[in-house]
């Protein structure tokens, strides 16, 4: 399955939000997006998923406009991961799950759908849960839920939005290695949103910085996270290194817009460590 | 490690407990309606009333139906008003479900929503002013106007929630605001009527009760109901959907606005068909729900039933209490419902360890 976007613009009542997003996305591939807030991040998850109604022709999958496609085949094709998630009512971790399965149920489920959700519970670790309630879990645990809920969709293109924000640094790597397993095992495009420039360039194939709406660049995290780009999109200077992992790694160092109290620290740090 | 097999079975273990809590309350339902028409003014004792339902349940068996008295008593006063009870409590326990469900709000009933100030205002205007939509068929005025004003503030409802998209917020701000106005010109009626009587009957209607109950009535009421509450039970999966946000929910295949004014509508056609034979009763629609959640959770494949018969059984208890403690006058079933039940739900409320508003 190949997810194209064409000239993708969107507004948010005339405040331009996105503008003339141009990319594909392939099987089996880890996509990370970048970009200060308010970039439009969000907005093109939510215009990939159309929770948001951007023109039409402007977001293909195999070649088939997703404006076309109904609600209800769509989700069987992409699932999507909010950045917070709650739930009204008291569910159990095993009933959430299941809701993924709505797009392929009608009144009664059946055995099969039981299985692709004890299935997921188990990819996921978190079989232990299915019968506790969600608002009773961790956040860490909570997001692997929901994560579960949309694999239960049996998406071939998931969708998240800054899944590891609010997680420790075991839960953040737990989800990242998750969703990496997942684009290799299953062939799911995984698109994740994220602020985190160090955890995006470690777990994606490749990385989308977005500044303004626009795409400012696309490639391999090699080729993205240059200091001359994260000057111009973050105003932050910046030291890219290579880490442990032979990924760059970006160290920030002051910000450009406060001027000399900020760039006196960087040059100050920079100085003792070279 | 669990394994599959075991974790279906546990979802299975769950299901079945969920079943077997609606079957209890059923079969407690059944029990209640056997005392119920049991009771009362007049002669018929138990063992009477027993023998002349199952005289004309099951004529063959050769019971005898008694005297001609006690079978009037029994089918033509008893009778339908157990049987509206059952009807009304299930139907607006189901209509309080289905609002709480798409509005994703425990606090919402109609009586938040302007349902029952609607129907208030057009039972006041036909009764202290005489003003009806229809004037032909005499009993039916009271009933037609609130029937009539009540689905014509769900519309007003509906229209101004539209102007800034349908939302369980604009809706709910939209649904006080329009119960605001019924209630001001409800009092207005009240304020300008001519007769002292007059305002007493208004009072009097807006207190609820079943004593009007006929075979006419429930020949009315029910089809609606059932097929409204049918309807609302379809949309059970996308309920469960919608508790996790429209943005979700919409990811999930479901359109949240869609969902919502049809089960708004349904739900307001249920309440609004009941609450214009009976006055107002909101108390079931808040309460049968909650009940419901606190004993078998909240999906709604397993809720929307559990909380119609707990509806029902609720109303009934409430009522043939309304027509005993003060025999042979009356207390107000909309009186009773609170005065039994809020106790009961705190009771509930606060012997629970979780809550879902935490």
């Amino acid at each position: 399955m190949k997810l194209v976007i064409n000239k993708l613009s969107f507004h948010y009542n005339g405040f331009p939000a996105l503008k003339d997003v141009e990319l594909e996305v392939s099987l089996g591939e880890v996509l990370s997006i970048v970009g200060p807030n308010g970039s439009g991040k969000t907005t093109l998850l939510k215009c990939i998923n159309r929770i948001l109604k951007p023109k039409h022709n402007t977001v293909l999958i195999d070649g088939k406009d997703t404006g076309e496609i109904g609600l209800r085949e769509l989700s069987k094709m992409m699932g999507y991961v909010p950045q917070n998630s709650t739930s009204t009512f008291p569910f159990t971790v095993f009933d959430i799950v299941l809701m993924g399965r709505r797009p392929y149920i009608h009144w009664s489920l059946s055995e099969r759908d039981k299985e692709i959700v004890a299935e997921i519970l188990r990819f996921l670790g978190i079989d232990k849960l299915a019968m506790r309630h969600f608002d009773e879990l961790s956040g860490g645990e909570q997001q692997k839920v929901i994560i579960a809920r949309a694999l239960a969709q049996q998406p071939q293109i998931l969708l998240l939005d800054e899944p590891t924000s609010n997680l420790d640094i075991k839960h953040q790597l737990e989800i990242l290695c998750i969703l990496r397993g997942l684009a290799q095992s299953k062939h799911c495009s995984v698109i994740v949103a994220m602020h985190d420039l160090n955890l995006a360039s470690r777990f994606s194939d490749r990385m989308l910085i977005l500044k303004q709406g626009r795409i400012f660049a696309v490639g391999t995290p090699e080729s993205v996270l240059t200091e001359e780009n994260i000057e111009s999109v973050y105003g932050v200077k910046s030291q890219v290194t290579n880490s442990v992992l032979d990924r760059p790694q970006v160290t920030p160092l002051g910000s450009v817009a406060n001027g000399v109290e900020n760039s006196k620290i960087a040059s100050e740090i920079t100085s003792k460590h070279k | 490690m669990s394994t599959a097999s075991e974790l279906k079975r546990l979802y299975l273990k769950g299901k079945n407990r969920k079943i077997l809590a609606i079957l209890s309350i059923f079969l407690v339902l059944l029990i209640i309606i056997v005392i119920s028409v049991s009771l009362g003014a007049g002669s018929p004792r138990f063992n009477e009333a027993i023998q002349v339902i199952l005289s004309k349940l099951f004529p063959f068996l050769g019971f005898d139906p008694g005297p001609q008295i006690t079978q009037t008593i029994i089918f033509e006063i008893r009778l339908p008003r157990v049987v509206l009870a059952v009807i009304a409590g299930a139907g607006l326990a189901a209509s309080g479900v289905a609002m709480q469900g798409v509005l994703k709000n425990p606090l919402v009933s109609p009586y938040i929503l302007g349902i029952s100030s609607g129907a208030g205002f057009g039972a006041a205007l036909a009764i202290a002013l005489g003003i009806g939509v229809v004037t032909q068929y005499g009993g039916y005025i009271v009933v037609a106007n609130a029937f009539v004003f009540s689905i014509l503030a769900m519309l007003m409802v509906y229209g101004i929630a539209r102007l800034r998209g349908v939302t369980p917020e604009s809706v709910i701000l939209a649904g006080v605001a329009v119960g605001y106005l019924f209630s001001a010109m409800l009092s207005l009626i009240q304020f300008i009527a001519p007769e002292h009587a007059a305002v007493r009957a208004v009072v009097f209607w807006l207190l609820g009760g079943l004593s009007t109950a006929t075979w006419e009535s429930i020949l009315i009421v029910l089809p609606i109901v059932l097929v409204a509450m049918a309807l609302i039970m379809r949309h059970s999966w996308d309920m469960n959907v919608m508790s996790l946000g429209e943005e979700v929910a919409m990811s999930i295949g479901v359109n949240s606005k869609q969902v919502i004014v049809m089960c708004m509508a349904l739900a307001t056609l249920v309440t609004a068909s009941i609450v214009s034979f009976t006055g107002v009763i909101g108390f079931i629609c808040l309460v049968s729900p909650h009940i419901s959640r606190m004993m078998i959770g909240s999906d709604h494949r397993f809720l929307l039933p559990c909380s119609i018969v707990l509806g029902a059984c609720l109303l009934l208890c409430a009522d043939t209490l309304a027509r005993l403690v003060l025999m042979p006058s009356e207390v107000p079933v909309g009186i009773v419902t609170a005065l039994i039940g809020v106790p009961f739900f705190l009771y509930l409320l606060l012997s629970r360890r979780r809550q879902f508003w935490h």
